[in-house]
């Protein structure tokens, strides 16, 4: 029994460190007066005091954390977050929502997947909008990582866990050589950028609510906004250049900030090989939405063409999931080109969500190696990302998580239309979710109360999936790892 | 402290761990993607892949702002190259290899600023054969290790029935042997460590460490237990780098067989030894054991570099009558098992190494670490500095220095002259001061005591 001890230790830990987060709501409740402080204040209490009985029997008990310890007391994590991250919401008489909305808006939140059963944002309580607002900031990074970083107690066991929370096929690359360090030094490097980008959206004319309010959401990738109209609520050019931009820099691997920042020059992420097809990525898909708009006469000015589609390709491609009012109503061949854009994502080791663009490098390398080998049968030829080979372990690890990836999504997608739903949306609500994008498209494109209670589960399991990156979790769930 | 270590086999792997472990940023090269994705799994340490003398994988481990370079790769050549490259490229401060061959030990000129910038060399054979001749030297001891060039030892000795000191209290020691200071640093009963007070009583079985000046050892031995016979004959299985070393040191006053099963070797050995007889064979040949009248050997040291090998066959010439059994072992797992029962002393070589090595990463002044009983103690040597004001230690009785728990000071080294350590002894500046740390955790606090404090009042 004494294994387990060590996972209910962190657990409890983790889960007092976590109520803190409830304080910054009840703050804001009082300075708006919005009657809410009530509610946050009690969800403090709650979390904190089961934390400390979770963690008390066991305080003293300190042994080492094993690997496989670390993908039990990551998933656990997750599950306990978004459930108690859901009292807040469902205990607000102004939301009105059910335990399966309340976890689904938490859960949804924390993954920063974005997607939301709420409607009628403009007229909630502020605190209630900061608190979403701040579980997206918190999911981005990872409340492991921030508890790795402050936390020198977890020590080894620091990295089984950050291992299993971080994103990307190579979970080995560390920036410094204590894993401390290294979550300090994201840390720091996500709240840096928040900063920046809560100050430019201030300076570019949002009000200060909002510009921490979508700083944050931006920063994590999540997508929630404090209005009904998302980025489009503000009808300004500027708003929009500047959430592409820190978007963009949200979606790139953490460790090519940390070089860049190290080195004081920008020469790190041109030579990377990942970045620099991420941009490519977006540019092709920009010219193409922008040249389609322009045709098919959504819009007549290329201009405004140009910018609504940059804006729409970043946001979705990102899996952020912001949207400017006129998206749903575009011809229905971007939609559709922008969901199945947005399971490339973002780059390993970024906010992002989706499949990464590593992992579809290195498919596409891999791709182009069966079929030269075709050509040349007796050639060698490594897989190559960069300078760099790429080992044919890391290269089958991709290939498995594409495979189990894209089962899982023809899984739940049937489990989907099971409900009820029709295929568009039931396609694109799972692509929404896996991918940790947020909005999708038919019944689902502003939000999700069209899926009913069994289908938001599905949901929320994918969301989960995917912020995990399906292993993770899936690793807990077969029966050889709980055989001794 | 930022510290590069090149290589990830045996001893690079457990000085990661060590190091790790002190709250050092360890930054691990290898070209084996394989040892450094358990290292990796393990340990709290950055990995880097590539060929350790390059400077590009040095660049890349971050030697541009490392404080110390630990060159412990299989190749000389390669940890002599890094440590020019480090020297010539990065300005590394601290630089230590580990050099095998003793072509290149020899030169002294070799190792300076002009020609290779190493700060430290360290040859595990020759660690493991000083230590080994240490052993043979005192029969009866289990783990001896030198403190200041040699003139103070540590030693490890099991008490026995009819040694004259057991079942007496350590107080009465001075009376059973006038003339002859020593002082107990600790004593292990079934592997619990005991701080030994006056009144303890030693007990037989057990482990007692205790520190002295090199020419009391004997005595002091003998008062623990009745003293084995001087060594007369030595079989040696292997006549590796360790073997010829060990053979030429002590064929001169020992009857020494080397057991080699290579005959191109053998040949070879023949041709380096004056006195010793040369076998060619298998050192687990139960015929060629009995033929070579191994039931009146003193000592039988199994030192091939396979460790199935050595204990299996050092097993069969301890069952077969040799008087004390020794075996190479390196792999921590296997001394645990063996050691005490099967064979007598195992002997870890890289335990001699790290202890070594430790020696220079340390901080403070510790000039000497050794690692006890196989990792879990530590003996230290340190250099007291400053004045009254400024160190914790200088100035001081021993009774007012406040040492961390599980802690004792056993000698203290003044110039050519051992003291041993009572409650009254006063610490002067520069004096090498031995302490025996029970729980290793602990050295810290002991580094932290013999800094010089620039606040400190």
């Amino acid at each position: 029994m004494g294994h387990y001890a060590v996972v209910q230790r962190i657990l409890g830990l983790l889960l007092m460190i976590f109520s803190l987060s409830m304080v910054p709501p009840v703050a804001v409740s009082l300075y708006y007066q919005d009657g809410s402080h009530q509610i946050f204040a009690s969800s403090f209490l709650i979390s904190l005091i089961t934390g400390f009985i979770v963690w008390s029997p066991v305080r003293k008990f300190s042994s080492e954390l094993k690997l496989r310890d670390g993908f039990l007391v990551v998933v656990l994590f997750w599950l306990v977050l978004g459930s108690f991250g859901a009292i807040p919401l469902y205990a607000s008489n102004m939301l009105n929502l059910g335990i399966t909305e309340a976890i689904f808006e938490s859960m949804s939140g924390l993954t920063t997947t974005g997607a939301t059963v709420i409607v009628g944002l403009d007229e909630l309580p502020r605190s209630i909008l900061y608190y979403r607002q701040q579980l997206q900031w918190l999911g981005g990074m990872g409340i492991i990582v921030l508890a790795v970083a402050v936390l020198p107690i977890l020590g080894v066991g620091g990295m089984q866990l950050y291992r299993a929370e971080t994103p990307g096929p190579m979970k080995d690359s560390k920036l410094t050589p204590r894993i401390t360090e290294t979550a300090k030094a994201l840390w720091f490097i996500y709240l840096g950028l928040t900063i920046a980008c809560g100050m430019s959206y201030w300076i570019a004319g949002m009000e200060l609510f909002d510009a921490i309010g979508h700083a944050f959401s931006t920063m994590a990738i999540g997508g929630f906004s404090t209005h009904d109209a998302s980025l489009g609520y503000y009808h300004n050019v500027w708003i929009e250049g500047i959430a592409v931009i820190f978007m963009l820099l949200a979606g790139a691997n953490f460790a090519l900030h940390y070089t860049a920042w190290r080195t004081a020059s920008p020469s790190a992420y041109w030579r990377d090989t990942e970045f620099r097809t991420f941009l490519l990525l977006g540019l092709t898909f920009t010219v193409i939405t922008t040249v389609y708009l322009f045709l098919s006469d959504t819009y007549q000015d290329p201009g405004i063409a140009l910018i609504r589609a940059a804006f729409q390709v970043v946001s979705i491609g990102t899996t952020t999931g912001f949207t400017t009012a006129d998206y749903a109503l575009w011809p229905s061949f971007l939609p559709m080109m922008l969901l199945l854009g947005s399971f490339v994502g973002g780059c390993a080791g970024s906010t992002a969500g989706g499949i990464k663009v590593i992992r579809f490098l290195l498919l596409a390398k891999q791709g182009w190696r069966e079929i030269n080998r075709l050509i040349h049968p007796s050639a060698e030829i490594p897989v190559k990302i960069g300078d760099k080979v790429i080992g044919n372990n890391v290269v089958q690890a991709v290939w498995g998580f594409f495979a189990v990836y894209m089962a899982l999504y023809a899984l739940m997608f049937l489990l989907l239309m099971a409900t009820g739903l029709d295929e568009v949306s039931a396609f694109s609500a799972v692509a929404a979710c896996l991918n940790n994008l947020g909005p999708g498209l038919g019944e689902v494109s502003a939000n999700f109360q069209a899926v009913n209670s069994f289908g938001k589960w599905v949901l929320i399991f994918a969301m989960l999936l995917g912020r995990l990156e399906i292993f993770t979790l899936l690793v807990i769930l077969t029966p050889t790892f709980w055989r001794k | 402290m930022k510290i590069i270590i090149l290589g990830a086999g045996q001893v690079g792997a457990t000085m990661a761990d060590n190091l790790a472990n002190e709250a050092n940023d360890v930054t691990v090269v290898d070209t084996d993607a394989a040892l450094l994705g358990d290292l990796q799994d393990h340990l709290d340490i950055r990995t880097v892949r590539g060929y350790a003398a390059y400077p590009e994988v040095l660049r890349r481990a971050g030697a541009d702002d490392a404080d110390m370079i630990i060159a412990v790769t299989e190749s000389d050549e390669v940890n002599m190259v890094a440590c020019q490259i480090a020297y010539t490229l990065f300005h590394t401060p601290t630089k230590i290899a580990r050099i095998r061959a003793n072509e290149y030990l020899q030169e002294s000129k070799l190792f300076n600023a002009e020609a290779l910038p190493i700060d430290m060399s360290i040859s595990p054979e020759q660690l493991v054969t000083d230590y080994i001749r240490r052993l043979i030297q005192y029969p009866g001891a289990l783990q001896v290790v030198d403190f200041a060039n040699g003139r103070a030892r540590m030693v490890g000795v099991k008490a026995y029935y009819g040694g004259p000191l057991v079942g007496q209290e350590l107080a009465t020691m001075r009376e059973h042997i006038p003339g002859v200071d020593m002082r107990v640093a600790a004593i292990y009963r079934r592997g619990k460590p005991i701080i030994p007070e006056g009144d303890t009583i030693v007990e037989a079985e057990d482990e007692v460490f205790f520190v002295a000046a090199k020419q009391d050892i004997k005595k002091v031995i003998s008062e623990l237990r009745r003293l084995d016979r001087p060594v007369k004959r030595v079989v040696l299985a292997g006549g590796g780098n360790i073997g010829l070393r060990l053979a030429r040191a002590l064929e001169d006053y020992c009857q020494v067989k080397i057991i080699e099963h290579d005959r191109e070797r053998g040949r070879y050995l023949s041709e380096q030894l004056k006195h010793t007889v040369v076998l060619v064979g298998d050192a687990a040949s139960e015929s060629l054991l009995t033929e070579e009248n191994i039931e009146s050997a003193d000592v039988f040291c199994a030192i091939t570099n396979d460790d199935e090998a050595n204990i299996l066959s050092a097993m069969l010439a301890k069952r077969l009558g040799a008087r004390k059994v020794m075996s190479l072992i390196n792999r921590l797992a296997y001394v645990d098992l063996v050691e005490g029962s099967a064979i007598d002393i195992a002997i870890s070589p890289q335990q001699s190494t790290v202890s070594a090595l430790l020696a220079h990463v340390r901080r403070g002044d510790v000039v000497q670490v050794h690692s006890l009983r196989r990792g879990a103690a530590e003996a230290i040597e340190a250099v007291a500095h400053g004045d009254a004001r400024s160190s914790r230690v200088v100035g001081r009785r021993l009774d007012e220095i406040k040492l961390p728990p599980g802690c004792t000071i056993g000698a203290i080294v003044r110039g050519d002259d051992v003291i041993i350590a009572h409650h009254d002894t006063a610490v002067e500046a520069g004096d090498h001061v031995i302490l025996f740390i029970v729980d290793k955790r602990r050295t810290r606090d002991v580094e932290k005591l013999f800094q010089v404090g620039l606040t400190f009042v």
